[in-house]
């Protein structure tokens, strides 16, 4: 499929599209200080002309001087909230006379979304959650069903934010896959006090995404037109906020267990759960089972649960995970490491939200890394002192059984 | 929901058929026997609403037990694999669903979904030695191995229980014990923390009793199930005699929401508990169990 070219205005003809296919548009747009996802009447409402300082612990969006519709990368929001939403009434029962009960028969059903505006990096971490919910035994049927519906308007990053790391995670700044239609924005720099309005490139990831095209205007893109684009996001890929060396990593979280290093996070973290309820792959979740004030009606809620919590490892007796570095050990080898072993990908697509959210500012590529080295460092000893290595795995049965 | 624009041009897609949102649905089952073991614990016999056939299910796996509007939790089977159409559960007191579920009468519902998770390996055991252990309320998830190892004794070599509790009075199923004590071909060692009354057999914790068992450690197949604790140190134990850490097996428990592996709560590092436990062969969680808190 060629590639296209489409002037702004085109924007407004796709949002007519997709609603008169019966969508609710959703995508980004300004709200109470921060560019978060809500639903959409019209591209007037994207963040027109807006940007966003990220950092460690910081977010703050500014104006641009041009009239980019997506010149920023990605704010406290995720994608998951429409598609595994924070909370989720799974089903009710009526208790009858006989001390039994049952469950009511309700029709459930589920909206269709289209999300405008939805990043390299999400769409990635869409396809690990589709991997978590959908890839098992056990299907999570309301997200299969959200998911099918669901429509997907990419756009790639030619300007990546300041905790951004898609590149480390190879997830962007270019969408490979997992799309029905993928933009590339490009906007000159303004000039004579003319604000500069942007053209796109129109890529094509689906059959349900080319059969809008016809509504769309614009015209084939000409090949140094198609060069420009490849050639921002080649430079964006050099542009990353962060970065982080994942060669080797899960193993050597999954050796550093016992690392003091983990203190150093631990003594800062809040275990507020911010990065969990921010990062678009986390998916723990809990159920609420309640009844009514009459006690004839029960339901159960499914709700967004975080590893930050003692109750998400609470057993009779008291959590598992009692420490707070164990709980930041829990989430941070898991989003990088056993989420491997559980869904054969890795649970960080590299988006940096966990970082910017952070009211410690702890930014896990820092607190990694430093895990990392320090177990690179380790095995080194080990090896000059000609020890075996923890991999022979008696290790460290051998030294409790001394005890 | 959606409202149809004015304008529509296109059908949209067809409706997506409403989910039944399982494997969540808990079904109701009736209460159809009720005992009450000791002090805080008890065992329940439920059976399935009519037209609902009983899955069947291995040893060691677990339901989703649910009483209506308080909760649900992952309870352990405890019944006979080959005794169809009732199913068994043995429980403690421990929080509020529990505690609801004491309260429970004949012929009341109760929810159940499952069965779930991995299975004690009765039958990859067979020509082996099987070594059952077992510490206080651990005995009733190793119960349905052992009834089937029982009604196929021909099929195993030695076989032994050993078991620690609390006390006399917090052993589970006395009058079972009493029974497999007297049986010649089955070794039964029992001992307790602390003995109370006419306690006249062993004190002391479940290890020094793995310690001195007379097991050949190339034939044992072992099963533990317990407190953690226990877990560990009977697993140490049994390696220092020589059975392999491939031939020990342990059922571990961890907070579930949905059994399903959806959830997120029960992770042991890479493992669902729920999805590739509850029992484990002691070599895939060794290096967690003696991490801790993981």
């Amino acid at each position: 499929m060629a590639v296209r070219r489409l002037e702004a205005a085109a924007l407004d003809a796709l949002f007519g599209a997709l609603r008169r296919r019966g969508y609710t548009l959703v995508g980004p747009t300004l709200h109470d200080g921060a560019i978060v996802y809500d639903e959409l009447d019209g591209a007037d409402q994207l963040p027109i002309g807006w940007t966003e300082v990220q950092d460690a612990g910081h977010y703050r969006v500014v104006p641009r001087d041009d009239d980019a519709r997506f010149g920023y990368t990605v704010g406290p929001y995720a994608w998951k909230r429409y598609l595994h939403p924070p909370a989720l009434r799974l089903w009710r029962a009526e208790r009858d006379a006989e001390g039994g009960f049952a469950l009511l028969d309700e029709a459930h059903v589920v909206p269709r979304y289209a999300f405008v505006g939805v990043r390299p990096c999400d769409v990635a971490a869409i396809a690990i959650q589709d991997r978590v919910f959908m890839g098992g035994d056990h299907v999570d049927a309301d997200y299969q069903a959200r998911r099918a519906a669901a429509f997907i308007v990419a756009v790639n990053c030619t300007e990546p934010g300041g905790t951004c790391f898609c590149a480390s995670m190879d997830t962007g700044p270019k969408a490979r896959a997992g799309y029905d239609l993928l933009l590339t924005e490009i906007v000159e720099p303004s000039r004579n006090g003319q604000r500069a309005e942007p053209v796109y490139l129109l890529e094509v990831g689906s059959e349900r995404g080319e059969e809008l095209l016809s509504e769309l205007g614009g015209r084939p893109a000409r090949d140094d037109e198609v060069a420009e684009g490849e050639r921002r996001l080649a430079e964006a890929a050099g542009k990353m906020g962060r970065t982080l060396d994942t060669q080797g990593l899960a193993d050597a979280l999954r050796r550093s267990l016992d690392n003091s290093r983990w203190d150093e996070p631990a003594a800062r973290c809040l275990a507020c759960g911010n990065c969990t309820l921010a990062c678009p792959t986390c998916f723990c979740n809990t159920v609420e089972d309640t009844t009514d004030l009459t006690g004839a009606f029960a339901e159960r809620t499914r709700r967004w649960d975080s590893c930050f919590t003692h109750d998400l490892s609470y057993i009779h007796g008291g959590p598992v995970r009692v420490s707070l570095k164990s709980r930041y050990r829990q989430w941070a080898t898991h989003k990088l490491g056993t989420w491997m072993e559980q869904f054969g990908t890795s649970g960080c697509v590299g988006c940096g939200r966990c970082i910017t959210w952070c009211p410690a500012a702890i930014d896990l590529t820092e607190e990694v890394t430093a895990i990392a080295a320090s177990a690179q460092a380790r095995a080194t000893r080990r090896q000059a002192r000609g020890a075996p290595s923890p991999e022979s795995g008696k290790g460290v049965g051998d030294a409790a059984a001394a005890r | 929901m959606l409202q149809p624009p004015a304008d529509r041009t296109y059908a949209p897609p067809p409706a997506v058929a409403g989910p039944d949102l399982d494997p969540m649905r808990t079904v109701p089952f009736r209460v159809a026997g009720l005992h009450v073991d000791n002090e805080d614990t008890f065992t329940l016999e439920l059976t399935p609403p009519a037209g609902h056939e009983l899955a069947p299910f291995k040893p060691g796996q677990f339901n989703m037990l649910y009483v209506f509007g308080v909760g649900e939790v992952p309870i352990s089977i405890s019944g006979d694999p080959d005794r169809p159409g009732v199913l068994v559960h043995t429980t403690r007191e421990v929080g509020a669903v529990t505690q609801a579920m004491r309260g429970l009468r004949i012929g009341d519902a109760i929810g159940v979904r499952g069965p779930f998770g991995s299975s004690w390996p009765v039958e990859a055991a067979e020509g082996r030695d099987v070594v059952l252990i077992a510490g206080g309320i651990g005995l009733p998830p190793l119960r349905p191995a052992l009834y089937h190892v029982l009604a196929r004794r021909e099929r195993y070599g030695r076989v032994m229980l050993l078991y620690g509790a609390r006390t006399p009075e917090d052993m589970m199923f006395p009058d079972e014990l009493a029974k497999w004590r007297a049986m010649f071909d089955l070794e039964v060692h029992v001992t307790v923390d602390r003995a109370t009354g006419n306690w006249r057999g062993n004190v002391g914790v479940v290890t020094p009793m793995v310690k001195r068992a007379p097991i050949d450690p190339r034939r044992t197949v072992a099963m533990i199930c317990g407190p953690e604790i226990m877990i560990r140190f009977a697993c140490q134990e049994l390696a220092r005699r020589g059975v392999s850490p491939q031939d020990t097996y342990v059922s571990l428990e961890r907070n579930m929401k949905c059994a399903v592996g959806l959830c997120g709560h029960c992770q042991v590092g890479g493992h669902l508990v729920c999805r590739d436990g509850p029992v484990f062969s002691y070599d895939q969680v060794e290096r967690l169990l003696d991490q801790g808190e993981v």
